[in-house]
């Protein structure tokens, strides 16, 4: 488990300070694929870079299981073990960089080494004999399924191979988490894919904790269980990524999850004057979110048959998120005053969200 | 074959022993000097790139005083360090002339301009593979042996052939000042005597051995870009 609390780290800009990490608590239990989303500048590549202290945070406690509690103040690091605070050395530092593996957005392999050698990299220097590392990268090779790229460098593969080595070599001293910065944002969509179900094999199979930062709400959808949402430096959403989807509440979170159900359109569709919303009481422009039992309803017929109104669907979209079906459809509710008013209430009961769209 | 090379080159053959004696000075001056620069001018680099604010072992002072010194002996044209220099090389190495009075004025003048080629070689590696070496917790020498020279080498190859070549005319600026060598020779039995084909061989013997270590030094560079020097 990693518990962070109350973390702080702020830059200095051209002696203007820029607050990148501002009071955040989070908490990764073990097994979690953990997604930290934002927009570029959120500060959550700094967030995550705290996790192994590539950057130093300034104020806060990361409380990491197996290592020990570290104490940021005022800049100064202590490690706390045993309720014993001491300061935190260049070593513990290596033996906890070894025990979390990272990748990056722009894989950072040795381009003079072989796939190999890049792989072995963490291994070589320390006590292990020749045999022990060379075992140890083939095993790595078949999980990550490039045995036949052993002995070839960097320059001759596809970048989602690459990704692949890079994975590999984060792995290769078994840690139990694995941080991503931007893991699949310079992959195309079918390589992004491919390593995102990687990712979430390695979760399974092996119990790999996985910190993921995304701009990408899809990225989260696909293979996260748990998301933060970060703006200007804080958390200000998270939660199981089922209930952030089915009901985000801040504007930034709406929009992440806007982008990723294509229903965001209908803000440009609105503006666009592409359909006729201008709200009346005869007619509203709604969207409605059905959630895990109500997705397989029939129940806009059934409104429309009940309460005689007219249901015009404008978008209507249907994810699988956590392997659970998630539904939102916008429609055009047109009828008299009081049926609309009935037809609403009567969706409402049915565990369906409604929400007006408003341009 | 050795009437043609006399009839071309009278006054060498004349001047034999003299001409081998500073083909041998010049091969000392600049092996020497040249591995001296090599060491010294690498480990300054290194300084310089590991302690600059973003560096792995940001240290302001450590890095200052290393840009200063790399600055100003960089900055004084080598026939005016050669003779401010004489005092500390008597010191040094006992004696002001001769190859080893050569050395020190030599690795004061390359090693400022060494250090900068390195910096640049090093200054040029990803620095997003030395913060992945850092997540793998790898050690500062670590970092240094195992991504920074490593991923660098055909960068250091080519400052280093670069170097090499400015090496070569700095040996003769100092066989000016009585440092002997192909320098010397070429002024006191070339131009002083008026002897032209000496300065003709000699014209020949430089360009030859400068393009054999250019050649020499972009192959080498050119075999080492993306993958190792010696692999299958």
């Amino acid at each position: 488990m990693i518990e962070i609390k109350n973390l702080e780290k702020t830059y200095d800009i051209n002696n203007h300070s820029v607050h990148a990490v501002n009071d955040v608590s989070i908490t990764i239990n073990d097994g979690d694929i953990y997604g930290v989303i934002g927009y570029s500048g959120a500060g959550k590549s700094t967030l995550v870079r705290c996790i192994n202290f590539l950057e130093r945070p300034e104020a806060g406690t990361i409380n990491i299981s197996g290592f020990g509690k570290v104490i940021a103040n005022a800049g100064r690091l202590y490690l706390e073990r045993d309720g014993k605070p001491r300061p935190l050395l260049d070593k513990d530092l290596r033996t906890l960089r070894k025990s979390i593996g990272m990748i990056f957005q722009h894989f950072n392999l040795l381009d003079r080494s072989t796939v190999f050698d890049n792989i072995a990299y963490p291994l070589k220097y320390r006590n292990y004999t020749k045999n022990e590392i060379r075992n140890r990268v083939n095993e790595l090779l078949k999980l990550v399924d490039l045995e036949d790229k052993r002995d070839v460098y960097p320059s001759q593969l596809s970048g989602g191979q690459k990704q692949r080595v890079a994975i590999a070599r984060a792995l290769a001293d078994s840690p139990k988490v694995l941080l991503c910065d931007e893991a699949t944002s310079a992959l195309d969509p079918d390589a992004t894919e491919s390593i995102l179900r990687l990712l979430k094999e390695l979760n399974q199979k092996l119990g790999l904790t996985i910190v993921l930062i995304t701009h990408e709400m899809a990225v989260i959808k696909e293979i996260a269980n748990h998301v933060a949402v970060m703006e200007n430096g804080r958390v200000v959403e998270d939660g199981e990524v089922y209930d952030i989807f089915a009901s985000p509440e801040r504007s930034i979170t709406k929009r992440f999850v806007g982008t990723s159900n294509g229903l965001g359109k209908i803000s440009k569709l609105i503006d666009d004057k592409a359909v006729d919303a201008v709200p009346t009481d005869r007619k509203k422009l709604i969207k409605l979110t059905f959630i895990r039992s109500s997705v397989n309803d029939a129940l806009i017929s059934r409104v429309s048959r009940k309460f005689d109104v007219d249901l015009s669907i404008v978008l209507a979209n249907v994810d699988l998120v956590e392997d659970t079906p998630l539904g939102n459809i916008i429609v055009e509710l047109s009828g008299e005053a009081e049926r609309v008013e009935a037809a609403l209430k009567y969706i409402e009961e049915c565990g369906v969200r409604i929400e007006g769209v408003k341009r | 074959m050795k009437e043609i090379f006399q009839s071309i080159f009278p006054n060498v053959c004349k001047y034999w022993n003299m001409f081998i004696d500073s083909l041998t000075a010049t091969e000392q001056m600049f092996l020497i000097a040249g591995l001296l620069t090599f060491f010294i001018g690498g480990i300054f680099g290194i300084i310089l790139i590991i302690t600059k604010p973003d560096g792995i072992k940001p240290n302001r002072v450590i890095h200052a005083v290393f840009e200063i010194i790399t600055n100003v002996f960089r900055s004084i044209p080598f026939i005016i360090l050669l003779i401010f220099l004489i005092p500390l090389t008597r010191f040094i190495t006992g004696t002001a002339i001769g190859v080893s009075g050569a050395i020190v004025p030599l690795v004061f003048g390359a090693v400022p301009f060494f250090t900068r080629q390195i910096e640049n070689a090093l200054s040029d590696v990803d620095p997003g593979k030395i913060e992945a070496a850092r997540a793998m917790g790898s050690s500062t020498v670590g970092i240094i042996f195992r991504v920074y020279l490593s991923e660098a080498l055909p960068d250091i190859i080519r400052a280093t052939t670069i170097t090499a070549i400015s090496m070569i005319g700095l040996t003769t600026s100092a066989g000016a000042v009585g440092a002997g060598g192909i320098g010397s020779f070429a002024i006191n039995q070339g131009q002083n005597m008026h002897y032209q084909d000496v300065v003709n061989l000699c014209v020949i013997l430089l360009l030859i051995v400068v393009a054999l270590i250019q050649s020499i030094g972009s192959a080498l560079a050119r075999a080492t870009v993306n993958r190792k020097l010696f692999s299958r």
